[in-house]
């Protein structure tokens, strides 16, 4: 069994997303898209409704979750950090930033911390590379970031 | 409509096929045997697996610029294909190297040596060393359940498992996971298989090319139990081992080997050789006399009788409707499986009467499955911790006991049976065949029901090869209607009519594996060859009609079983000894 429930509106709204889509195999990733924006992530009882309204196995559904890297299984924080590692930011030290995060964090790309407050994450290239090296963190873009400041900055977020 | 036909050449051969005929279906006609890995297609049956993604079958095409796959590549008229020029062996052998490249280097020690298709290739490319020395990684899983070992760094990404645990069974409980270097095949959630919907059918092992997916071993256990001389130890083997035990050693699919398997089974050590096929024809007493019991309360009118019965023979089959239709366990037949009222009967009725204490006795069974190890292990089967059926030998694992045993098989002589849990009758051998369980039944309900002796013993109607096959059958102006159904997709199909009230049948026999238990998990693999299965079956069609009995219920030691012990079928020492419940074990 699923260590967390859904609760029932999340649970009713997934499986909305799937009748809009015609509970058809082929808009999978369409489905899993809008399943993901409802509360961040792709927990394990929400890709078991999915596979029961398409009718397909949940083994298929978790492939596909897994293979591209924009779904995830982990709950987002508070605050998703972000740090870029586009060409720009990579030779302007992006790479000492995120080291810096996962220090001061205690966790590893990808993760969330235990309170719930920051995940971190990586992308590629946000468009500001005048900016470089560029950290998002929420809807918010830190510019010109040195790795002095990072623990300030997570100090003033609540 | 007349068939439209193309002309091509390959290599060096006219040939002229049906439109749509691939290039390495048309090679194979003229004897062109192009090498494949990923392919898999055993005609007459739904299992097949055409990714066209190993590359190892790629051919030149006149007029084209890259190699072309033979598998995925149709016939054009005019094509011009060479399978053997020097560019399409290096490309071959080139592909190989870079599979082995990041695959264990163990062919020494790992189970599927010298029956391994990766091996073969490696063989017949005449690869000498490893070029490439590839990134390896570390996420991949091994697990050992009670039925099936995965060995995930074994895995060549064929697909073959998925696309049969998918497509074919229904049962969803593998599928690729992740992607690159960190690709796995394993349940969702990453979870282990016997977390996950898995039946055990075992399928997915035997399709795998390579070592990935294999058979729980338990030879070295029944070794040691041989030679400890405080147990006694006796075995019973499954109706579809003696139609293919013989292609392990060499001998033509479909030779009957039931003499040399018991006098090989006797040099090895069993205190006693009896035969499954014994609790098949008591199967029949006891599942023929609920068909009945069913049937008569239906037609005296009482609605609280569920129609249809379906058959409880198959342990996979049983796994995938306590995952799958966890509510309607109430339609299966309560009969215990051959397998499980064989260890019954011999740990209680014939241990009392030989004097042997029930714990000083080991009961072996030798089958072509690998569920029926997972059921071995069942609660249910056990009686103060002591399991009924002590652990259960694939085909497979029987004759690697025979060579490491030195015994010749193609020259022993043929041996019978020991009695009274030998004797069987046609109606028992037929059930390792698609069809022969209910062929089986019918033979005794038919009797039993009209009172009528049965000359015409053949029920040619139930049997074939066809996925889903229905029959009508008159009983004194009662048309009884029956259902086979064999591979688990197919029984899905029949389940979900009968959830949807759009049931037309009085009874249902169904086999997980495609075939039967001929076609089972734990049988010497097939290789894509349907023909090896056709054999099997023919072979057990052929021991029946050769027997001097061939009604379940004129076998002369079920008649004293149930003069000595059990009373009549479906009595109360019966139900306790023959009979089991199911369990909603669905994981959602």
């Amino acid at each position: 069994m699923p260590d967390i429930k859904l609760a029932c509106d999340i649970a009713e709204q997934v499986e909305a997303i799937c009748d809009k889509h015609g509970n058809d195999p082929g808009e999978l990733i369409n489905i899993l898209h809008e399943a993901q924006h409802l509360q961040g992530y792709l927990p394990e009882e929400m890709q078991r409704i999915i596979a029961r309204k398409l009718d397909i196995p949940v083994s298929k559904v978790y492939g596909v979750v897994t293979f591209y890297t924009f779904f995830t299984m982990t709950p987002k924080g508070k605050h998703p950090i972000s740090v870029c590692m586009g060409t720009a930011c990579y030779v302007r030290g992006s790479e000492k930033l995120l080291d810096e995060f996962k220090r001061q964090l205690g966790i590893d790309v990808g993760e969330t911390t235990p309170d719930g407050k920051f995940s971190l994450d990586c992308l590629r290239c946000v468009g500001a590379c005048g900016l470089a090296p560029v950290v998002m963190i929420g809807e918010k873009v830190y510019g010109r970031l040195q790795a002095a400041d990072i623990k300030k900055i997570l100090e003033e977020l609540e | 409509m007349e068939e439209k036909k193309v002309s091509l050449k390959i290599d060096r051969h006219e040939i002229t096929v049906p439109e749509g005929t691939t290039v390495l279906e048309a090679a194979r006609i003229i004897g062109i045997n192009i090498p494949t890995l990923c392919h898999i297609d055993l005609k007459g049956t739904c299992i097949k697996n055409k990714p066209a993604s190993c590359r190892i079958c790629v051919v030149e095409i006149e007029g084209r610029r890259n190699l072309a796959p033979a598998c995925a590549t149709k016939c054009t008229e005019g094509m011009v294909v060479s399978t053997s020029t020097l560019r399409v062996m290096n490309a071959r052998k080139i592909v190989a190297e870079l599979i082995l490249s990041d695959h264990p280097n163990d062919c020494l020690t790992c189970p599927k040596s010298s029956d391994c298709e990766l091996q073969r290739l490696a063989l017949r490319f005449n690869i000498r060393e490893m070029p490439f020395n590839g990134g390896e990684l570390s996420l991949r899983k091994r697990e050992v359940t009670a039925s099936i070992v995965r060995n995930m760094d074994k895995c060549i990404f064929c697909r073959r498992c998925e696309s049969v645990c998918n497509d074919v069974q229904t049962v969803g409980a593998l599928g690729a996971i992740r992607r690159g270097f960190n690709t796995t095949i394993a349940p969702a959630f990453d979870k282990m298989m016997v977390q996950s919907e898995c039946t055990y059918c075992g399928q997915c092992v035997a399709v795998c090319p390579t070592g990935a997916l294999t058979e729980r071993d338990h030879t070295n256990r029944l070794l040691e139990d041989l030679s400890n001389p405080e147990k006694t130890v006796i075995v019973q083997t499954a109706p579809a081992v003696r139609a293919a035990l013989g292609e392990e050693f060499g001998m033509p699919a479909g030779s009957l080997v039931t003499g040399k398997m018991v006098y090989a089974l006797r040099e090895l050590g069993f205190d006693y050789v009896f035969d499954t096929d014994f609790a098949a024809d008591l199967t029949i007493m006891e599942e023929g006399t609920e068909i009945l019991n069913r049937l008569s309360r239906y037609l005296d009118g009482d609605k609280s009788v569920r129609l249809p019965i379906l058959t409880s023979c198959c342990p996979a089959w049983v796994n995938f409707f306590e995952h799958q239709f966890p509510d309607m366990l109430d339609i299966p037949s309560t009969a215990r499986s051959p397998q499980q009222m064989f260890g019954s009967i011999a740990k209680t009725y014939w241990a009392e009467k030989m004097g042997i204490p029930r714990e000083n006795l080991v009961v072996v069974s030798i089958m072509p499955c690998l569920a029926k190890k997972y059921e071995c292990d069942r609660d249910e089967f056990k009686t103060g911790g002591n399991p009924d059926v002590d652990y259960s030998l694939s085909t497979r694992e029987l004759a690697r006991l025979i060579k490491r045993a030195n015994i010749g098989f193609r020259l022993v002589p043929d041996s019978e049976f020991d009695n009274p849990l030998g004797a069987s009758t046609g109606a028992g051998v037929i059930f390792g065949t698609s069809g022969g369980v209910m062929e089986a039944a019918l033979r005794s309900v038919y009797e039993i029901y009209t009172g009528k002796k049965l000359e015409h013993v053949e029920f040619e109607s139930v049997r074939g090869t066809e996925g889903v096959r229905r029959a009508s059958i008159d009983l004194n102006g009662f048309e009884l209607k029956v259902g086979i159904a064999h591979g688990l997709g197919n029984a899905r199909r029949l389940l979900n009519e009968i959830r949807e009230g759009k049931n037309e049948y009085h009874v249902i026999e169904i086999m997980a594996c495609p075939g039967g238990c001929i076609g089972g998990g734990g049988q010497p693999m097939h290789h894509g060859n349907a023909e090896i299965l056709q054999a099997r079956t023919r072979a057990l069609y052929a021991e029946d009609a050769a027997k001097p009995l061939r009604k379940s219920h004129e076998n002369p030691f079920i008649q004293q079983l149930y003069e000595e012990y059990l009373g009549k079928p479906m009595s109360e020492k019966a139900h306790a000894l023959l009979h089991t419940h199911y369990f909603n074990k669905s994981v959602n």
